[in-house]
């Protein structure tokens, strides 16, 4: 019989409106390394936090045995008492203190007295440090770190606390190769000290060169485990499972005519904004009148980062490259300037870049070009409010009126109100990254009705999105992006959701 | 590629059934109920006018009336106008999101720098409000400089700006008071317009001001009532749109009349009300006023629909001078000369009106109206605890506590409003 640390059955999560996990199961050995895969959204974080504690017992359904004993978690620390550490994909360091400080934060060496006793902390990080592989001094500042030593130092902490199950969010999103591969090795090495790891990742070889079992995810139930070791267990397969066969489609039909070219961006390079890195590297693509172009990519390749750069600089520095509206140059100096020139963007994040939650609809939708509602600078509410109720009615916003708060909507309804306000600006070109993250079956088919609408009006759209059925079933053409490079083009009708996945997870060796 | 969604969520359905959505917006116009959404739904503003009555009423019976007398009013009207000055320009600063300690400095500065050119130089009083105006512009750009191009808090360039002002004031003073003003200077925050159209132991031109103020808020609410149906808006219900008008017009006429017994229409009231009005439409229709909450919203989400945030802040702070300004000469026309210590905590209780008028602490709320009424609550308790003859001391701790409860009432609501989501 199968020693297992970790038994999950039959959890059920659900948040107002959505069900993100539904009688998922997952079954972890003792001292081995679990992967756990599937499309952006499809659950896995979810599942993490219910293990963690960090959404407590009571509030989801199903039973968690840890150990052999059936566990209900009511925060992280009471997840952390027994054992599990997790280490979520965005770190979770205070970078101006060191990192022997970082290592105990929370979890502190006291001494007499019930005062640090900072020799004694050191000493600790140190001997941590050591057994992760990290050559840096205890007392340097983690701010002065690259991310891949910064995860060290996470994993660090993670062995002072005495984890036994230890998780790991996207380790390697942010890492380049060489840190990865230390970052895997760590990981083989933590194995043969007994300290069973789960590991989410979207990077199917590494999965492939560490990982004892894989579980796939996808749209928050367990499709199924593979076990690796059998070897005969492909990228492929995996890919297959994390995609499904199932491709009963909600995508309404669409005529394509595509036009002349509306725009075009060569060569475009964009370096993170404080890391010596390249986030995009020599892009090239075209999008042309009445045509929905998809831009194909995991999390961290840098499509959010292209387009927002596009969009009038409006992340990255040291941004080179050309672009054209309409067969002519244009250099947006600022997203105002993008405006003018006939960019839009609908952001991924609504909530925190896309919307004014404390305001009404009508504000909202206004928001982006006030100056065609305004003479000399006053503003004609009146004709603000007609435009905000021709737009509730004809995008089918489920809100009383145009003066409901934008921030009690549901999402689908919020996103709703996002392309009511980029519309507004009439755009030539309009950018929508994630158009359909987060919101219910029933308005993703009401967005993509959007978009044939804008389409059929000579509009050219470009789709960001990291749900493969989504892009086939709306885009006419499909570009991937992989680690800031375009990997390959091609149009829906040579488009499989396989193709498409080998080549968003193509690796490197066209950057080194 | 089918379609497999019911036909009920497709847009096309939704517009063959959109006349029919007209009906429940028109009902919405005669609902009788709806004079306690009208409440619930603005607690934040119903309610500091509902504390604002309570207090003055509280205070009108622990003075036995004194506090409402003809005299009183007008004093109130002449001690705090130049704190509601300030709020007015405070709560701009607020509602983007921003802090600005400096204001009492800048008062000081300003009303130094026209008691300078005036008392010492000479100059004709126009001259020295001018110059006080021009100061109070260049103050506001320095500080908009820092904040908006620079990138430093407010926080941190106004609590600079503090130190940095109240020391030039000294510098520019010499370290000694200047006085006094010559007459005409002193008109402009204690001369009165009255006796123009005569009365008999009042004043009719005040209360003939009075009226026409009156008239001209119904009119202007009928006018935007008239549009927001004709645009098929919700509305209140007619009686309950008649009894705003009437109790409105009471107080302002009630107001007037004891003006009116007193001393007449205090000049600075007209500035007041001026710079009231042409604030509220500035914040409510203008592209500008519409930035500032967008900034105070959700800065990333202003900054990604194309608002030039690092203009839009450093006009803010310009504004922030020119207004720290006027409330400078006003100050320094009441008390009739400059002294180094002039405007001392003004910020303060700018800030507090602004914060007790239902501004958000982390922005994107407030009104101009809400401020002024959260500053004349501080006003009319200042001012009742003084009639009172209550320490000092007191007076500050009870003005401490009502600020701190004024903001847990905002925190408390914001909480209560996020749960519903």
């Amino acid at each position: 019989m199968d020693d297992h640390i970790l038994e999950m059955r039959s959890i059920t999560k659900t948040f107002p409106g959505v069900k993100a996990l539904s009688d998922v199961n997952l079954q972890v050995r003792r001292g081995e390394i679990h992967a756990i895969c599937g499309e952006n959204g499809a659950g896995k974080s979810t599942l993490m936090k219910v293990l963690s504690g960090v959404y407590p017992a009571g509030s989801y359904d199903g039973e968690i045995v840890y150990d052999g004993q059936p566990v209900r978690f009511n925060g992280i620390r009471d997840s952390e008492h027994v054992g599990i550490v997790i280490i979520h994909q965005e770190l979770a360091l205070v970078p101006y203190l060191s990192i022997a400080e970082n290592i105990f934060l929370g979890n502190e060496r006291r001494g007499r007295g019930g005062l640090i006793d900072w020799n004694k902390a050191n000493a600790e990080a140190a001997e941590l440090l050591r057994s992760v592989g990290l050559e840096e001094y205890p007392v340097t500042p983690v701010g002065q770190l690259g991310v891949g030593k910064q995860q060290l130092v996470e994993i660090a902490k993670a062995l002072s606390k005495d984890v036994k199950l230890l998780i790991l969010d996207e380790p390697t999103a942010a890492l380049n190769d060489n840190d990865s591969a230390h970052l895997l090795d760590l990981l083989r090495r933590l194995r043969e000290r007994g300290i069973t790891c789960i590991m989410i990742s979207h990077k199917l070889n590494e999965i492939t060169a560490v990982s004892d079992n894989v579980t796939v995810i996808r749209d928050g139930r367990t499709v199924e485990t593979l076990n690796l070791h059998a070897g005969e267990v492909t990228q492929e397969r995996i890919i297959r499972g994390m995609v499904g066969r199932d491709l009963e489609s909600y995508y309404p039909e669409r005529e394509s005519h595509p036009g002349e070219e509306v725009l075009r961006v060569e060569d475009w390079t964009v370096w993170h904004p404080t890391q010596d890195r390249k986030i995009v590297d020599g892009a090239n693509f075209t999008v042309r009148a009445g045509e929905v172009v998809g831009i194909a990519g995991l999390m961290g390749a840098g499509r959010t980062e292209l387009a927002m750069s596009i969009f009038g600089r409006a992340y990255g520095r040291n941004i080179t490259g050309r672009m054209f509206v309409h067969g002519k140059e244009i250099r947006p100096r600022n997203v105002s300037e993008a405006i003018d020139a006939g960019i839009a963007y609908a952001t991924e994040d609504r909530k925190h870049y896309g919307l004014n939650l404390i305001e009404d609809i009508r504000r909202n939708v206004s928001a982006a070009a006030l100056g065609k509602l305004a003479t000399r600078g006053f503003v004609n509410g009146n004709e603000e409010i007609k435009v905000a109720e021709g737009y509730r009615k004809s995008m089918n916003v489920k809100a009383p009126s145009v003066t409901s708060i934008v921030g009690k909507l549901s999402g689908g309804n919020q996103q709703k109100v996002v392309l009511s306000k980029w519309l507004y600006t009439d755009p030539e070109v309009l950018i929508l990254d994630e158009p359909t993250r987060g919101i219910d079956v029933g308005a993703k088919y009401e967005i993509y009705t959007i978009i044939n609408r804008l389409v059929a009006d000579g509009k050219a759209v470009l789709v960001i999105s990291s749900e493969l059925p989504e892009l086939l079933g709306i885009c006419d053409r499909i570009y991937t992006l992989s680690a800031g490079r375009i990997t390959g083009e091609m149009p829906v009708g040579q488009a499989t959701q396989e193709n498409l996945m080998e080549l968003m997870t193509k690796e490197k060796e066209l950057a080194a | 590629m089918t379609r497999t969604v019911p036909p009920a969520s497709e847009p096309e359905a939704q517009t063959a059934t959109a006349p029919k959505d007209v009906a429940p917006a028109v009902a919405l116009h005669t609902g009788t109920s709806d004079v306690r959404a009208l409440l619930t739904s603005n607690l934040r503003q119903s309610g500091i006018y509902v504390a604002f009555v309570v207090i003055v009423a509280l205070f009108a019976i622990l003075t036995d009336g004194t506090s409402l007398s003809p005299g009183n009013v007008t004093n109130i009207v002449l001690q705090y106008s130049y704190i509601l000055i300030l709020a007015i320009g405070m709560v701009i600063v607020i509602i983007a999101g921003h802090i600005d300690l400096s204001v009492g400095s800048v008062v000081a500065l300003t009303g130094a720098v026209s008691a300078v050119l005036v008392i010492r130089q000479g100059m004709p009083w126009w001259a020295g409000a001018l110059a006080a105006i021009a100061v109070g512009l260049a103050i506001g750009a320095w500080q908009g400089f820092w904040v908006a191009y620079v990138g430093i808090p407010a926080f941190i360039v106004t609590l600079a700006g503090m130190l940095l002002f109240r020391g030039l004031t000294l510098q520019v003073l010499d370290n000694i008071s200047l006085s006094p003003f010559p007459s005409e200077y002193g008109r402009i925050a204690s001369g009165f317009l009255n006796g123009l159209l005569g009365g008999n132991g009042y004043d009719a031109f005040t209360l003939l001001i009075g009226a026409v103020a009156v008239a001209g808020y119904a009119f202007s609410n009928f006018r935007t009532r008239i549009a927001r149906i004709k645009y098929q808006q919700p509305v209140e219900s007619f009686p309950l749109f008649v009894a705003k008008i009437v109790a409105v017009g009471a107080v302002v006429m009630a107001f007037a009349w004891q003006l009116a017994h007193a001393r007449g229409l205090p000049i600075v009231l007209i500035v007041l009300a001026v710079l009231i009005i042409a604030y509220g439409v500035i914040t409510k229709r203008t592209v500008f006023g519409r930035q500032v909450y967008a900034i105070g919203g959700n800065l990333a989400a202003a900054t990604l629909s194309g608002v030039k945030v690092r203009a839009v802040n450093f006009w803010i702070f310009v504004n922030m001078g020119f207004l720290a300004a006027v409330a400078g000469i006003v100050f320094s026309s009441r008390s009739n000369g400059a002294q180094p210590s002039a405007g001392n905590m003004f910020e303060l209780d700018a800030i507090a009106a602004c914060f007790i008028g239902g501004a958000a602490v982390t922005g994107g709320v407030g009104t101009v109206v809400g401020a002024m009424v959260g500053g004349l609550i501080m006003a009319v308790m200042s001012n009742g605890m003084q009639l009172m003859g209550i320490d000092q001391s007191i007076q500050s701790v009870v003005k401490g506590l009502v600020l701190l409860l004024a903001v847990a009432f905002d925190v408390y609501n914001k909480r209560r409003a996020g749960t519903s989501r």
